[in-house]
């Protein structure tokens, strides 16, 4: 049943050569044999193992750690703890984009006063075994003093829970809180007159919705080696989506001047946002100086679930007002977002999102980033927009029921367009909302029968802003015509093939000839971490700027060759061409090749860019489901993805990007979720009872493919691999009612939690 | 003259208007500018010569890089945000 | 430190010899003394099947084998599917229909495809879905994994074709 996914273009069709082929990807053969090489697969001569002592309580003050048993211990070399980073003051630290307190960036490597959440780490040890490196960690002594913890957002905000951060006031504009609190910022977004909007309204539904922890579930855990020379340099290689990211993040604990890192990216196994930040390098740093031999860390499942970056928790209050006739007069929502130990959740991002697909006359936001003890929170593709589109996608269903409305039909009403003016201040550039609806309703998906008892059928709509921000890159042509893409953007998708698509469209060359890769920090300028589905979008902008600029040079050489001016010599498949005195030159770019570097230097084209305008994009999902009447198991019987890509590079690519993330949202809507003990124990820091989805619990997933180009891409590229995990959860939920009269609001919906809502326990 | 979109929680100090315009070659001077018009609102946006922490500031609709020294134009919109990372 | 026993077994076709602490499981092996890092770890508890090998032809979790007890066996991993140039059919099934992304948990899928294949030689949908439900993936959503195996089943039954190594 499943499609083949052709792009079926609905504005701006153009036709290109390599742009909108599937060739194979050029990491694929490497990963099929087993030969790529990831951050856990990294041997070095001497090296040694590290392993991370953690934390087992929620929530304790630190009096004093012993170490000297485990020093003593047979086949370790090193131990270390919060001391070996010798930092006492907090000041603003800048990594990547961000400001973050110095303070907190230092602590969640190694806690120095305080643990915050189960499996924070206290100390880590180097040994010539991570079997002697585990037994070294029973031997170390902590003596803790166990505070009360709070592991609920709701519980975490009253004035009388336990205190993470004795000195933290919530930040808002308007003004520090009174008292230290746990809710870390607060933010209001208003747009007209809410109360008169609701006033105006025909029908008003309102409800809270819930979502629990979940994680990004890469297989890959997190893995770093560190490798000191005698004269302070330090070489990292390690699974990281940005690798100058990965960078400032060692050195600004370690108090490293930058030239003195080189961090090496190696293969990642999946990050999906999980791993912009690094949860072991710093440890393993300290260690390999201390030790005076190489150190690997790799984390356990265990210690991935527990003691990295899931998603926020959510609490969503939301309340919308319509009229008749279907149009949207007022939206209100209450985003309270759990951010785990330290500030810093997407609950900004969940804000620009959940009202984001439709014009609103009159709305609010309000915004809580609220710490309880758990894990920091990291980001999770799309972050905080999922569980913000479940609830308003939820709600909207609803509506349409109370009016009357095709689903579909009540959305279109209210779609947003170019230059709609949303809650939250912005206006949309160019989308394609409308187009990815009207695709939509338009499937044969949409009108097929359903074909049994307890089988419903469920739509939602998503909005992912995307990103732009730096990226750095380089072409360098080499002796016979072939040439070298290099980037310093992280491959965590297919970039590298995506890319290297786009040279080749520019260059004029086969796709064979270009050999792409991802180059180290010590050879590619700053660029920004693989992240906000911006890689084949902005990277792809440097990688055109850098083949334009190599055409550039070769026509100039050619001019050289044919002692003309440059702008006399065109460019045409692979051909230099002009019109000289003794009749028609020309001249393939290989045989230039040959000759070029020998003419000025060699060439090599470059890219820097810092992309400051980008396209966000829209999908929209339709779900078949049969819930089990007795079991409230739920069988995702048929599932059609359809999304606005702006310019498909690679449609192969695309469909995978969009199953994948439809399967993560599936997960998402039925099956995952951090459970824990009202002490902060995590229940399920395994695969076995944290539920990620099988072959078995995931459909064909048919995409459809819509082109609504940006306009300030070359090839009109929107970013793509976020929007897909937005409206899963919605739809799910959605088709569930439509299956059984039950509307839940609870994120996981287990089948206990769907029988309950059906009455039948 | 620039227009600057008044973040809800500042209204309280601008008399309830959701929208000013003021003078300003840069963000800085823009603040100014607000500060001298409505008092106390400078200690809410940039306390100790810097953007409050958590805020970024988007000149039309595109996120300021150089924060209050970003260059402001004539007709441009001015909007204070919180600081959203990429995903 | 932990007395260590001598194993002798045939790993991908050849006569290999290590040390190993009784404690330490054939992915650590594989890994960690054999240098044959193809073979990924997942969960080590037996729930990815990342860490997906032959013993003896049959599909097995290595996290949760001993190396102790390869003793006299034969293992075959990733790295023992295909010539150094070339790629066996059912790598390249994987490649032609774009079956991975990530690759993280390819070799375990590759090995557990193959296991399944070696038996039934014209698998449905639904088999090849049930025969894989022990091997995770994060990427894909498995949709072009089930259609490459799908294809390599097809390609292999077509006559003339080269039989994987």
């Amino acid at each position: 049943m499943s499609h083949q996914g052709t792009p079926r273009a609905i504005r701006g069709t153009k036709r290109y050569t390599v742009i909108g082929t599937r060739p194979p990807r050029v990491d694929a053969p490497d990963k099929v044999t087993g030969r790529a090489i990831y951050g856990p697969d990294v041997v070095l001569p001497r090296m040694a193992y590290g392993k991370i002592l953690r934390s087992p309580y929620a929530h304790a003050r630190i009096r004093a750690i012993d170490t000297s048993q485990a020093e003593a211990l047979p086949g370790v070399y090193a131990v270390v703890t919060a001391r070996d980073l010798g930092q006492t003051t907090d000041r603003t630290a800048q990594v990547g984009e961000s400001s973050v307190s110095f303070k907190f960036l230092c602590d969640n490597n190694l806690a120095s006063d305080k643990v915050l959440y189960v499996g924070h780490a206290v100390a880590a040890v180097a040994a010539s075994s991570p079997h002697i490196a585990e037994d070294a960690l029973k031997l170390i002594k902590v003596d803790y003093e166990p505070l009360p913890p709070v592991t609920d957002v709701l519980e975490a905000m009253r004035e009388d829970a336990p205190l993470l951060h004795e000195g933290m006031y919530t930040e808002s504009l308007a003004g520090p809180s009174e008292k230290p609190s746990n809710i870390a910022s607060y933010f209001q977004y208003l747009k007209g007159d809410p109360a008169q909007g609701f006033a105006e309204a025909d029908v008003i539904l309102e409800r809270e919705f819930r979502t629990a922890t979940v994680h990004q579930g890469y297989l890959e855990p997190h893995a770093a080696t560190a490798v000191w020379s005698p004269d302070g340099f330090l070489t990292l290689y390690t699974t990281t989506q940005g690798s100058f990211d990965a960078r400032a993040q060692v050195a600004e604990p370690l108090g490293c001047p930058l030239s003195k890192i080189r961090v090496i990216p190696t293969e990642v196994g999946g990050a999906f946002g999980g791993k912009n930040i690094s949860y072991v390098d710093v440890a393993a740093a300290l260690l390999a100086r201390k030790a005076g031999r190489p150190v690997k860390i790799t984390m356990s499942r265990a210690e991935v679930f527990l003691a990295t970056g899931p998603t926020s928790g959510s609490v969503i209050r939301l309340k919308i007002g319509a009229k008749r006739d279907g149009r949207l007069t007022a939206a209100k929502a209450e985003l309270f977002y759990e951010v785990g130990a330290y500030p810093g959740s997407p609950v900004g991002s969940g804000a620009y999102c959940i009202f984001a697909s439709y014009e609103i006359p009159h709305g609010q936001i309000d915004c809580y980033d609220v710490v309880v003890n758990k894990p920091k929170t990291g980001s999770y593709r799309a972050p905080g927009a999922t569980q913000a589109t479940f609830a308003m996608e939820t709600l909207i269903d609803e509506l349409a029921e109370k009016l009357g409305m095709d689903p579909i039909e009540l959305r279109l009403r209210n779609i947003a367009h170019e230059g709609t003016l949303l809650v939250t201040g912005n206006r949309h550039r160019s989308i394609g909302a409308e187009e990815v609806l009207r695709t939509t309703r338009n499937h044969p998906h949409y009108k097929a029968p359903l074909g049994g008892p307890h089988r419903g059928r469920g739509v939602a709509l998503g909005y992912w802003g995307n990103w732009g921000a730096r990226s750095s890159a380089m072409i360098n042509v080499n002796e016979d015509g072939t040439v070298t893409l290099t980037t310093g953007s992280v491959d965590i998708t297919g970039t590298r093939t995506s890319l290297a698509m786009q040279a080749a469209e520019v260059l004029g060359l086969p796709l064979e000839n270009i050999r792409s890769t991802v180059g180290d920090t010590d050879v590619m300028g700053y660029s920004d971490s693989s992240a906000g589905s911006r890689t084949t979008m902005a990277t792809g902008i440097a990688v055109v700027e850098a083949a334009k600029d190599v055409i550039t040079q070769m026509k100039a050489r050619a001019a050289q060759l044919w002692g003309l001016p440059a702008d006399k010599v065109i460019y045409e498949r692979g051909m230099f061409r002009a019109n000289t005195p003794d009749g028609i030159q020309e001249m393939s770019f290989a045989a230039l090749a040959r000759q070029a570097s020998a003419m000025g230097g060699p060439v090599r084209g470059k890219g820097d860019v810092n992309v400051r305008r980008w396209g966000g994009a829209f999908g929209a999902h339709i779900v078949d489901v049969e819930v089990d009447p007795e079991t409230g198991k739920v069988h995702i019987l048929r599932y059609t993805a359809v999304q606005d890509v702006g310019r498909a590079i690679h449609p192969g690519q695309i469909e995978g990007q969009i199953q994948g993330a439809v399967a993560q949202g599936i997960g998402w809507a039925l099956y995952e979720g951090y459970v824990y003990t009202p002490q902060g124990q995590m229940l399920n820091p395994n695969f076995l009872d944290y539920k990620m989805p099988t072959t078995l619990d995931v459909p064909p997933i048919d995409v459809v493919i819509v082109e609504v180009p940006w306009p300030e891409h070359p090839f009109g590229v929107r970013g793509v691999g976020e929007v897909p995990i937005v409206p899963p959860p919605a739809a799910i939920a959605n088709a569930i009612y439509r299956a059984t009269g039950a509307r839940l609001t609870e994120l996981p919906m287990t089948p206990e939690r769907i029988l309950r809502s059906m009455g039948v326990i | 003259m620039a227009l600057v979109w008044i973040p809800s929680l500042l209204r309280d100090l601008t008399g309830g208007k959701a929208t000013v315009r003021v003078s300003g070659r840069t963000v800085a001077q823009v603040i100014e500018a607000l500060e001298a018009a409505y008092p106390g609102i400078k200690a809410r946006l940039a306390p100790e010569g810097k953007l409050a922490p958590g805020l970024a500031v988007a000149i039309d609709n595109v996120v300021a890089p150089l924060g209050l020294r970003t260059p402001v134009e004539e007709e441009s919109e001015v909007r204070f945000l919180p600081a959203v990372g990429g995903g | 430190m932990t007395e260590r026993v001598r194993v002798s077994a045939v790993i991908n076709g050849e006569p290999v010899e290590f040390l190993c602490e009784p404690r330490q499981s054939l992915l650590e092996c594989l890994r960690d003394i054999l240098g044959l890092t193809g073979t990924k770890e997942g969960c080590n508890d037996g729930n990815c099947g990342a860490c997906s090998v032959l013993l003896n032809g049959r599909l097995v979790n290595s996290c949760l084998v001993l190396g102790v007890e390869i003793q006299g066996q034969e293992v075959t991993t990733i790295e023992g599917l295909a010539h150094w140039d070339g790629l066996n059919l059912l790598q390249q099934a994987f490649v032609a229909e774009d079956a991975l992304q990530c690759g993280y948990c390819t070799p375990g899928m590759i090995i557990a495809a193959k296991a399944l294949l070696d038996r039934e030689p014209n698998p449905s949908d639904e088999r090849i879905r049930a025969w894989l439900a022990g091997n995770l993936c994060r990427c894909t959503g498995y949709d072009k994994i089930i259609r490459a195996v799908r294809s390599a089943a097809a390609a292999l039954a077509t006559p003339r074709q080269e039989v994987s190594k």
